[in-house]
């Protein structure tokens, strides 16, 4: 079910959405975290763009690009499973050594958009884990929740920066949440970062700002 | 419009050296001029003022030196382009890019980083050119070497 390649996809035709264009004040932020620096390490994990790749790296930053989707369903399958094999201890470090096997401090921001609320409960903690591990103190990580409590599929998207305040949506299809996340839960989630910025978008998308 | 008997050459070829698809070398290529790799090649890939196409069906297993890559195959290694990397859509790429400039097209997978090399400037005036020199007809186009064989391909 999950799985950039395997979501189900947008279907063509009129009542595809088109690309959408909207602001993202986390993106704001955390671009103005790193202002003014040059040559840091940079994690895209939503799989490689032209306009990330080319808009980080116009800014004098090393970029690593990795699709941490797509790892998902390589280690736990495409079908209704999908969620409970996210339970099994040898998958999980499969998926955890495929997607984030980097040295620990080794970035100095990480870009997660909304792939976070595709991991069941054990491994979504594990993996939050190993990225405060992965980046350095300070840094600031990027993720995007889905704000909307009833909804029984959400969308998926591709996330490509036109500029520093704004982002492309281009949809990819859409699938079930592993599970809701309210504001308190997220808190949970980055209990060990230094601090949690919400911003809820018109899009209803909780947009998070976690600093290591 | 005349019915030439002749092929069309491939699109990229531009007389290039070709891999084919059914070959497959393991070992160190040096190339003096455009290469593309169709087959699989597992070691070292080197050309260092040409173009390397990883063609469709092209699976290489290496660290990559070259003036322009273009991978619309599979590669598995490092890659250090002086100039200009393409990936296309449906190519697979995993490990660290150098490179002046990168092309990305949607549905290409790439994991890993990408390091931007600006060019230094270019000094203002062009130093003069030697007296010129007499030098014998280069004749080693391309060489492949292995652990088992060595070959030098001449023209």
């Amino acid at each position: 079910m999950v799985g950039r390649d395997t979501f189900r996809p947008a279907m063509p035709g009129p009542s595809q959405p088109a690309q959408i264009s909207r602001n993202s004040n986390g993106l704001d932020q955390f671009f103005s975290s790193i202002r003014d620096r040059s040559g840091l390490s940079i994690l895209d994990l939503a799989g490689a763009s032209q306009s990330n790749i080319t808009f980080i790296t116009q800014l004098g930053h090393k970029l690593y690009s990795d699709d941490i989707l797509r790892t998902l369903s390589t280690s736990f399958g495409t079908d209704d499973e999908f969620l409970l094999r996210q339970g099994e201890p040898e998958r999980a470090e499969y998926f955890l050594k495929q997607s984030l096997d980097y040295l620990d401090d080794a970035f100095d921001g990480a870009l997660v958009w909304d792939t976070l609320q595709f991991l069941a409960p054990p491994l979504l903690q594990l993996t939050v884990d190993r990225l405060y591990r992965v980046l350095r103190p300070g840094a600031y990580l990027l993720s995007f929740f889905c704000a909307d409590e009833k909804a029984k599929v959400i969308p998926v998207n591709s996330y490509r920066i036109q500029d520093s305040k704004t982002l492309q949506l281009a949809p990819r299809g859409e699938t079930r949440p592993a599970q809701f996340f309210n504001n308190r839960a997220i808190e949970r989630l980055f209990q060990n970062f230094e601090s949690v910025k919400f911003f809820l978008t018109r899009e209803n998308q909780r947009e998070v700002i976690a600093r290591r | 419009m005349s019915a030439s008997p002749m092929r069309n050459p491939e699109p990229d070829g531009r007389g290039a050296a070709v891999i084919g698809k059914s070959v497959m070398i393991k070992g160190q290529i040096i190339s003096r001029e455009d290469l593309t790799i169709d087959g699989e090649v597992e070691g070292t890939v080197e050309l260092q003022e040409h173009r390397l196409t990883i063609g469709p069906h092209g699976k290489v297993r290496a660290d990559i030196k070259a003036r322009e890559i273009i991978v619309l195959g599979n590669v598995y290694g490092n890659v250090d382009v002086a100039d200009k990397i393409e990936i296309r859509k449906d190519a697979k790429l995993v490990g660290d890019i150098k490179t002046a400039r990168i092309v990305i097209e949607d549905g290409a997978y790439f994991k890993g980083t990408t390091d931007i090399i600006r060019p230094e400037p270019k000094p203002a005036a062009a130093a003069p050119k030697p007296a010129a020199v007499q030098t014998a007809p280069v004749t080693a186009a391309a060489a492949v070497t292995g652990n088992a064989t060595s070959v030098e391909a001449k023209r």
